[in-house]
């Protein structure tokens, strides 16, 4: 069934996003895991649009990618800003807000 | 309905009759723009109080102008029908209590003079109260006053007569306890408020019994309440009452009016309220307040005509009363040292002369006798007035700080004579028309023994009047007149006994005109063409027939019935009219004769002579003869001693009634106060302190505040132990994030399997 075989395909790419999130240091390499694990959820929503015949999965798609560019928008500019500020892009150096 | 209807005129209307209720209303307004903006004005909120009266005035002129219109344009036997206004004020278990207008005859006259001196007293307080320190609340009291009595005047039912009378009550408290610093005004305030409210409980019980027994026929025949004027009025004509109830409710509105009058016994009050300012004196004495009471029993007539068998072959209640009245108050007036209080006690027998006009059936000679005696009573107050400002250094004393004023104050001096002998009967001065035609009429319905009394007390009044008036203005000027100082009091201001500003001597002057004139508007001595009040005033006792054309109490059709031929009188008041219902009873009119009128000129001439010899035997050349009788003659000692104590009512009052009353009763309540009431009060406030105990000890503390600081304890353990996952690092926070999501996800997919 092809629709099994895309829905593999996006678990795989959730799990790879999850782990560069969480084992990476770097900011931008975790931003780009994000966008892997949005991506691995666009699979999954396109294939169940596939299987169902309807259209609402391709519009969420759509907008899933419009407001992941927004997104990617906003968090590169705080990692220049993270950058700029402390000549540093470590995520593990930004402990401030520990409890 | 009856076959003489195409005789019935249209009745001219206007905007005037239709809005007659704005006379009362602007100076409510005015008084509440006094109390609210009163103080910031420049000119301390005066200027309302005189703008509002004067609207009222331009109101109340208005109307009783198309009142004649409306009476010129009615048929010769027609019945002239108020201008009734009612809106619904509020509604209880089914009784609809109305507010409303009810304008005539008699409303436009009392709307008119109670307007018209209402604004010459305010202007007149201008100048008169200048600098007082109470200046904007005067002026607010004032004006309230006046309201009071307007609203009274035009009312459309009992309700709102009630709610007028009770606010001049108020306000003449007010107003006679101005200066309330000094401990006597405030005794009089209260003295006038406690005296006047002891007659109120008359006028509820008046009212709740005429409610109670007219509100049926009147529902039935006529869609009005009970409380309505015109309703009562036709009750109690229509030959239904209860003669023992109407004779209740007439009583108990009498005892009312008593109160309000000052008339015996409760007259003493009165003198004590020229404790207020003058300009207060003027209008409580002479428009508002005391002829409330005399108004009510012309508005209210056929209850009393029903009632008290006004007209009947014996002598009723008011006639009595009011007989006292004259004799007594007259007599007091010539003891009296204060020239306020000698005007007061004069204001009681003229009273006295109103009621037992009314009390003898000369409605319109009552009616007009309230119309002059405003003016030329409202003249001799301010004249007093105007002397204590410019002239006596603020004493009323006549025997000490007065005489010979008449060179220095030539115009209050020519007031004051005016008035005088209007207020004396003098033809052809106002007082001889309206107090001649009462003595006139009593003589004429029957009553010799009243007439006599009346002219007794025609001498009485003409020789007090000349003995003030000697006192004041003749002889050697004594006191403050003469010039005299008190240390305190030597400001440059009076240097010497002169005559008032123009804002005081314009309202006298003006007073005084009518004092001259008012007596023309029905000068029954020059013929039948000369009686304008008989004609606008007196409402016509014709049979009337009603159909309801709208709702209850919205309009009237009114028609005459032709049946009058063959019946020489009408049957108001005598026996039950058919076929229709009145409104006022049939009263006769003493024919006027000269010889009757010149008697009586003559015995106000011979009081007048009489009085002016003795005074001036007495306190001109200090005669031997007389200076110290008494002293001397026992039985002058005793007369003069009755009557400087007032026939000792005050002290009746005051021991017999006040402390008979307040005595036991105040050690009674005394000893409850102390045993009863403190006793309950402590042994609840002991079994509340070792409530209070219990609580504070055992729930305050153990249960309240455990369970607070245990839920903060919890709090606190549970940070602590979550603290460690808030390491600031954001992969952590993510594995979280997922981990949570894992187990989620692997709850749901049990779950859904």
């Amino acid at each position: 069934m092809l629709t099994s075989q895309f829905l593999l395909l996006g678990a795989v790419l959730f799990c790879i996003g999850v782990y560069g999130v969480i084992a990476r240091k770097n900011a931008v390499l975790v931003l780009m895991s994000i966008e892997i694990i949005l991506n691995s959820v666009n699979i999954n929503l396109l294939a169940f649009a596939l299987r169902n015949g309807s259209a609402d999965g391709h519009t969420f798609a759509l907008y899933i990618i419009a407001v992941a560019a927004a997104e990617v928008g906003v968090g590169l500019a705080m990692v220049l800003m993270v950058y700029r500020n402390r000549r540093s892009i470590a995520l593990d150096d930004l402990s401030e807000m520990r409890g | 309905m009856f076959a003489a209807t195409e005789t019935l005129a249209p009745l001219a209307g206007g905007w005037f009759l239709d809005n007659a209720w704005l006379a009362p209303v602007v100076p409510i307004v005015g008084f509440a723009l006094i109390v609210l903006f009163g103080k910031r004005l420049p000119k301390k909120g005066s200027e309302i109080g005189v703008a509002s009266l004067v609207a009222s005035l331009v109101l109340a002129s208005g109307a009783a102008w198309q009142w004649i219109q409306r009476v010129n344009s009615a048929g010769e036997e027609q019945f002239v029908s108020p201008v009734v206004r009612t809106w619904t004020w509020w509604q209880s278990g089914g009784v609809q209590f109305t507010i409303g207008q009810h304008v005539d005859g008699l409303t436009v006259i009392v709307l008119f003079f109670v307007a018209f001196i209402s604004t010459l007293v305010q202007v007149y307080s201008l100048e008169y109260l200048r600098g007082d320190r109470r200046y904007t609340h005067f002026f607010a009291a004032l004006t309230l006053f006046s309201a009071g009595m307007l609203a009274m005047v035009v009312a459309e039912d009992m309700i709102l007569v009630l709610l007028g009378w009770e606010i001049m009550g108020l306000c003449s408290f007010i107003l006679i306890g101005h200066w309330w610093e000094d401990g006597a005004n405030s005794r009089a305030a209260l003295k006038a408020f406690f005296t006047v409210r002891t007659g109120d409980v008359g006028l509820l019980v008046g009212i709740a019994t005429l409610f109670f027994a007219a509100n049926d026929w009147t529902t039935t025949n006529l869609g009005l309440s009970g409380f309505s004027i015109r309703g009562v009025s036709a009750w109690a004509l229509s030959g239904e009452p209860d003669s023992t109830v109407i004779l209740v409710a007439a009583v108990a509105l009498f005892v009312a009016c008593i109160g309000k009058s000052g008339q015996f016994p409760l007259h003493t009050w009165l003198p004590d309220a020229m404790a207020g300012p003058t300009p207060v004196s003027s209008l409580l004495h002479s428009s508002t307040m005391v002829v409330a009471g005399v108004f009510l029993v012309a508005r209210l007539y056929p209850v009393f005509f029903a009632g008290l068998d006004i007209l009947g072959p014996s002598a009723n209640v008011i006639m009595i009363i009011a007989a006292i009245t004259i004799v007594i108050a007259a007599a007091l007036a010539f003891v009296q040292n204060d020239i306020k209080r000698v005007l007061a006690y004069s204001t009681v027998s003229q009273l006295g002369y109103m009621m037992l006009g009314l009390g003898s059936g000369a409605w319109l000679p009552a009616v007009f006798h309230i119309f002059t005696h405003a003016f030329f009573k409202a003249c001799l107050f301010l004249c007093a007035g105007s002397i204590s400002h410019s002239a006596s250094h603020h004493s009323f004393d006549m025997k000490k700080d007065m005489g010979g004023l008449r060179k220095h104050m030539p115009v209050t001096f020519a007031a004051w004579t005016v008035s005088t002998l209007a207020l004396c009967g003098v033809f052809p001065f106002s007082g001889f028309f309206s107090k001649d035609e009462i003595i006139d009429n009593v003589g004429g319905n029957g009553y010799t023994f009243f007439m006599v009394v009346g002219l007794c007390g025609a001498f009485l009044t003409a020789a007090y009047m000349t003995r003030a008036t000697y006192l004041t203005f003749f002889g050697e000027a004594r006191g403050a007149a003469a010039g005299e100082h008190d240390a305190h009091d030597a400001h440059d201001a009076h240097a010497g006994p002169h005559e008032s500003g123009v804002l005081i001597t314009a309202p006298v002057a003006i007073l005084a005109v009518l004092a001259i004139f008012a007596g023309l508007f029905n000068a029954t001595p020059f013929g039948e063409s000369w009686e304008y009040l008989k004609k606008w005033v007196e409402p016509r006792a014709v049979v009337v027939a009603e159909t309801r054309a709208g709702g209850p109490g919205e309009s009237f059709v009114i028609a005459v019935p032709s049946a009058q031929e063959g019946q020489a009188k009408s049957p108001c008041g005598t026996e039950t009219p058919k076929e229709g219902v009145c409104f006022a009873p049939a009263v006769n009119h003493a024919e006027f004769k000269w010889s009757k009128a010149l008697l009586s000129l003559a015995i106000v001439f011979a009081g007048i002579a009489a009085s002016w010899v003795l005074s001036a035997a007495y306190y001109g050349r200090r005669d031997p003869r007389l200076v110290g009788l008494t002293q001397r003659n026992g039985l002058a000692r005793a007369g003069y001693r009755l009557l400087a104590n007032k026939y000792y009512l005050d002290d009746l009052y005051e021991r017999g009634v006040v402390n008979g009353i307040s005595g036991p009763v105040a050690r009674g309540a005394y000893w409850f106060n102390q045993r009863v009431l403190d006793g309950i009060l402590h042994a609840v406030a002991r079994a509340a302190r070792a409530v209070a105990q219990v609580v504070y000890r055992d729930i305050d503390q153990r249960i309240v505040d455990g369970a607070v600081n245990a839920s903060a304890d919890a709090t606190k353990t549970a940070g602590a132990a979550v603290q460690p996952v808030q390491s600031g690092r954001v992969g952590q926070y993510g594995a979280l994030l997922f981990a949570t999501a894992a187990v989620t996800a692997l709850v749901f997919v049990i779950l859904n399997t």
